[in-house]
């Protein structure tokens, strides 16, 4: 092996402290944000009615809301959905006909016309066994990935993936909590995307570790890891970026519908960019990683025909 | 030689790329707008004269027709605007009448040559093709309930018949039924029989001073497994329903232990389809009570056309419509009355034999059940609120309609006569056929996505998909030259096999999905970028071009297969755990990643090696 010194190496680890600091307030926050103000859980996981309005001119929220609260409707959630033509209204209450009733009330007091585009009515019932099931998948797949991780690296990298892969989601939630964005099914389904997109560049600095620990001789923990950040710096800059990219393409063309999912996507992806850099290999390193950890003769002599 | 494939790898690689074309094409083929016409029955013969009036009113209400096929029992009219649809649905409805059934439909313009090979465009979720949504929960609770009281009767009547006395007693918290003997030999003899009787029975006893009892109920696998029944009975009574309302691709699906999933697409009109599907009715067969029954043991019902008075019936069940396999309606040859014939289970049969035989000259009512629904308001304390909630729930109503004699000993097959109406005979029949449910259902959820809502959904997921894919294709080529010319040759390989096996596979496309996909593609490009960055690494280390390029695709295959792999572990377990937007998520994402681990390292690897390989003369790489 030659190895060519004369390479820049970044000293990244030389922000290990500030890295530290900044994770533990950013995940304090989060969970202090979760637990105090929460998140504000969509339709499919409190149940109730919401009805997708399109006026055929502009309207203001407030004046809809009056009329819901004149008629009795006083829980009514009326707010706008990308313009100010469409209105999507949230309301606690399963009933199936009350969509039906509304839209005709506020018919009524519009003069143009308010066509119906969309209603959707569930239970909470529903939301709980999501709840659950959603909760039982996360620690299913983590449990999955952290068997594999052991088998395919060592238990100290399984342990410094999942906590990275905690710290991303926790922060990604918090948020979602701090911002009061709308958390419904397509934010739990970016949730569980950024799980997977988090954990894939983690386990890419990874790889490069465990490599570079079996090749080189001398180097101290830090200096290894360093080293393998800067050399997957390149990659993790245009991965991080062109999937950027294609978030923010969905951000601004995809529609409403999809609005929550690209927000919590990009939070995420920049949150675990950050973290496979900082937090994964700290944690490493607070876990006293040694080259002892790793050693598995290298099979260096195996020419196979890999694609 | 480095770099070089076998002949045998460009060839499979070759051929999956040119299936992957196949299969994809399906896509690209729009579906024409439809409004789809056959007969409210399953016997009605659709007459070329049927179509000509269809065609005419449309003609005359100036809506453009592309083309009109099908057979004599489904007729598909295809429109040219899709706008025009609803209106020609409800024109046509109204020129026809209600012996036909007119729905909308999507009718596909897949070449035959594509469809004969299996390959069919990929299905649209109801966001993105508009529709409704239902979820129902069945009631497991009141099926197993109605099951016990069915064995109860049973147990009372073999009691009876060994001359065994009982009192009967209120039902233990836990549901079990209750029966005291005078003495502990009557309890002991009785408890024999009712084991030896009922094998799915958990008989116990329980003797409380005086009072020597028997109780029994199902086991808990027993009821689990009444309960499984239950469901799939019901899932099959709604696909009849469904069929009925002759919506094209409809989904009917068991999810979760107790709940029933019901897709429409294209169907706008919810209270129309909701009607259909909640009517939620059962039978029962019962005895009609003696005169001098014991008011204890028997129940007054009104008829259904409320023009009869009231008739008193016995407690007992002999079997409810679920036991029933088939019922046709038609005349009685001799008297010319309309009759039901009616063929029931083996269970069914029995049941039906040992209530009737000894019965002769009595009458038999048959009960019809409905739930209705309804909701009941509740006060209750949320987050120190005092909260007005709606709470869904349903009433239950029993009329009789149908009273007849028996004439003889009932069997598996039997019939019912003394109906008034061909109408009530052909009515009765149908609700024996696909009316029975073996337990109540409600309806939990409900998702109405208009048909403009839906395309905007496409065309937006589709614009912002090729938009990301766009400046993944610029930001390749600018970083990585030839190299990334060759990257987004494989990424659009990639997107083409991706709805190549999503097609293949019949899944469905949801919006979630379409994240995916966008999703998956922006990861594709991770595996090309972590080979060029390491080709790029070995040759500023030094090594000659040919080795730079085969260690680069060496090195890099772990650290794409580990992060790869975990991905999809991810993946497959959301498969497995979520369920609709989860689900169509975990799908695209899943069969992404296998898709693109193919084609970044297989098909980019032999662009390469047909670009560059094998060439000695190579000093200096554009990457």
């Amino acid at each position: 092996m030659t190895d060519k010194t004369d390479e820049k190496i970044i000293n990244f680890m030389r922000l290990r402290f500030i890295a530290t600091i900044l994770s533990v307030v950013l995940v304090a926050g989060s969970i202090v944000s979760l637990a105090t103000k929460g998140l504000s859980w969509g339709l499919d996981f409190t149940g109730g009615t919401l009805i997708e309005l399109v006026y055929d001119n502009p309207v203001s929220t407030e004046e809809i809301r009056e009329q819901l609260v004149d008629s009795g409707y006083t829980d009514a959630v009326v707010q706008e959905f990308g313009s100010a033509q469409d209105i999507l209204v949230r309301m606690p209450g399963e009933d199936p006909g009350l969509a039906r009733v509304l839209s005709e009330l506020l018919n009524d007091q519009y003069d143009g016309v308010v066509e119906v585009k969309r209603v959707e009515f569930v239970g909470p019932q529903v939301g709980e066994q999501l709840r659950e099931q959603g909760g039982l998948g996360m620690l299913l797949a983590l449990g999955m990935v952290m068997l594999y991780i052991a088998f395919r690296f060592q238990f100290k990298f399984s342990v410094g993936a999942v906590l990275a892969l905690a710290h991303d989601s926790i922060i990604a939630m918090g948020l979602f909590s701090v911002l009061g964005i709308q958390f419904d099914l397509t934010v739990l389904a970016a949730i569980l995307a950024l799980v997977g997109y988090s954990l894939n560049d983690t386990i890419i600095v990874y790889d490069r570790v465990r490599e570079n620990f079996r090749k080189r001789r001398k180097g101290s923990p830090v200096e290894i890891i360093n080293v393998s950040l800067t050399q997957t710096l390149g990659r993790t800059l245009a991965t991080s970026g062109t999937t950027l990219m294609v978030l923010m393409a969905l951000f601004l063309f995809g529609g409403e519908m999809i609005n929550g999912f690209a927000t919590m996507l990009i939070a995420g992806v920049l949150v675990g960019t950050y973290s496979s850099i900082y937090i994964a290999s700290n944690l490493l390193l607070y876990m006293n990683i040694s080259r002892e950890d790793l050693v598995v003769p290298v099979k260096e002599d195996e020419v196979d025909e890999r694609p | 030689m480095l770099n070089r494939y076998p002949l045998w790898k460009y060839l499979l690689i070759a051929f999956v790329v040119v299936l992957g074309f196949i299969y994809s094409l399906p896509n690209l083929y729009p579906d024409d707008p439809a409004i789809q016409i056959s007969g409210s029955s399953s016997s009605t013969v659709l007459e070329p004269a049927v179509l000509e009036r269809a065609e005419k009113t449309l003609n005359e209400a100036g809506i453009a027709i592309k083309a009109a096929e099908g057979d004599e029992r489904t007729q598909m009219i295809r429109l040219v605007q899709a706008d025009q649809q609803q209106l020609a649905r409800s024109l046509v409805k109204d020129a026809l009448g209600d012996d036909y059934v007119v729905a909308l439909n999507l009718a596909p313009t897949t070449p035959d040559w594509l469809t004969a090979i299996g390959a069919y465009p990929m299905k649209l979720g109801l966001d993105l093709s508009g529709g409704v949504h239902f979820l129902l929960e069945v009631d497991t609770d009141r099926a197993v309930k109605q099951r016990l009281d069915i064995a109860n009767s049973e147990i009372r009547a073999q009691l009876r018949q060994e001359r065994l006395r009982y009192r009967t007693m209120p039902e233990r918290e836990d549901g079990a039924r209750q029966l005291a003997f005078l003495d502990a030999a009557t309890r002991n003899a009785a408890q024999r029989v009712i084991a030896r009787e009922n094998p799915d029975l958990q008989v116990e006893t329980d003797d409380q001073g005086e009072r020597y009892v028997v109780s029994f109920g199902f086991s808990e696998q027993r009821i689990r497994e009444l309960e499984d029944d239950a469901v799939r009975q019901n899932l099959t009574s709604i696909r009849n329903r469904v069929d009925e309302l002759g919506v094209s691709e409809p989904l009917v699906q068991r999810q979760g232990r107790n709940n029933i999933v019901v897709q429409l697409p294209g169907v706008q009109d919810t209270a129309e389809a909701k009607r259909i599907l909640g009517q939620t009715a059962n039978l029962e067969f019962r005895l009609e009570a003696l005169p001098n029954a014991a008011r204890t043991s028997t129940e007054a019902f009104s008829f259904r056309d409320e023009r009869r008075p009231d008739a008193l019936l016995e407690r007992d069940i002999i079997i409810t419509g679920d036991r029933v396999s088939s019922a046709q309606s038609n005349f009685d040859s001799e008297s010319g009355q309309p009759q039901v014939n009616i063929n029931l289970d083996t269970t069914g049969g029995r049941r039906m034999n040992d209530a009737t035989r000894g019965n002769i000259g009595r009458s038999m009512a048959v009960l019809f059940i409905e739930q209705k629904p309804t909701t009941r308001v509740e006060t209750q304390e949320i987050d120190g609120e005092m909260v007005r909630l709606e709470v869904p729930g349903f009433r239950e109503e029993k009329h009789i309609i149908s009273l007849a004699t028996i004439q003889s000993a009932l069997g598996n097959q039997f019939r019912i006569t003394g109906l008034n109406s061909v109408a009530e005979a052909s009515e009765l029949a149908l609700l024996l056929r696909a009316g029975s449910l073996a337990a109540p259902m409600y309806f939990v959820e409900e998702r109405t996505v208009g048909p403009s809502l839906g395309a905007e959904n496409i065309k937006m997921g589709v614009d912002s998909t090729l938009m990301g894919l766009g400046l993944i294709v610029m930001f390749m080529i600018v970083v990585y030259r030839v190299f990334g010319l060759l990257a987004n040759i494989a990424l659009t390989i990639n997107l083409m096999l991706l709805l190549a096996v999503m097609s293949l596979f019949g899944a469905t496309l949801t919006m979630p999905g379409i994240a995916g996909i966008v999703l998956t593609l922006g990861m594709a490009v991770d595996a090309n970028v972590l080979v060029f960055s390491r080709i790029r690494e070995e040759i500023k280390l030094g090594r000659p071009i040919q080795r730079a390029i085969h260690d680069g695709y060496d090195r890099a295959f772990i650290s794409i297969f580990d992060g790869n792999i975990t991905t999809l572990l991810v993946g497959v377990i959301l498969f497995a755990v979520g369920t609709g937007p989860i689900k169509g998520f975990a799908v695209t994402l899943s069969i992404g990643i296998l898709t693109s681990m193919f084609t970044a390292i297989m098909v980019t690897r032999s662009l390469v090696n047909l670009v560059y390989g094998g060439r000695r003369d190579l000093k200096k790489l554009n990457i």
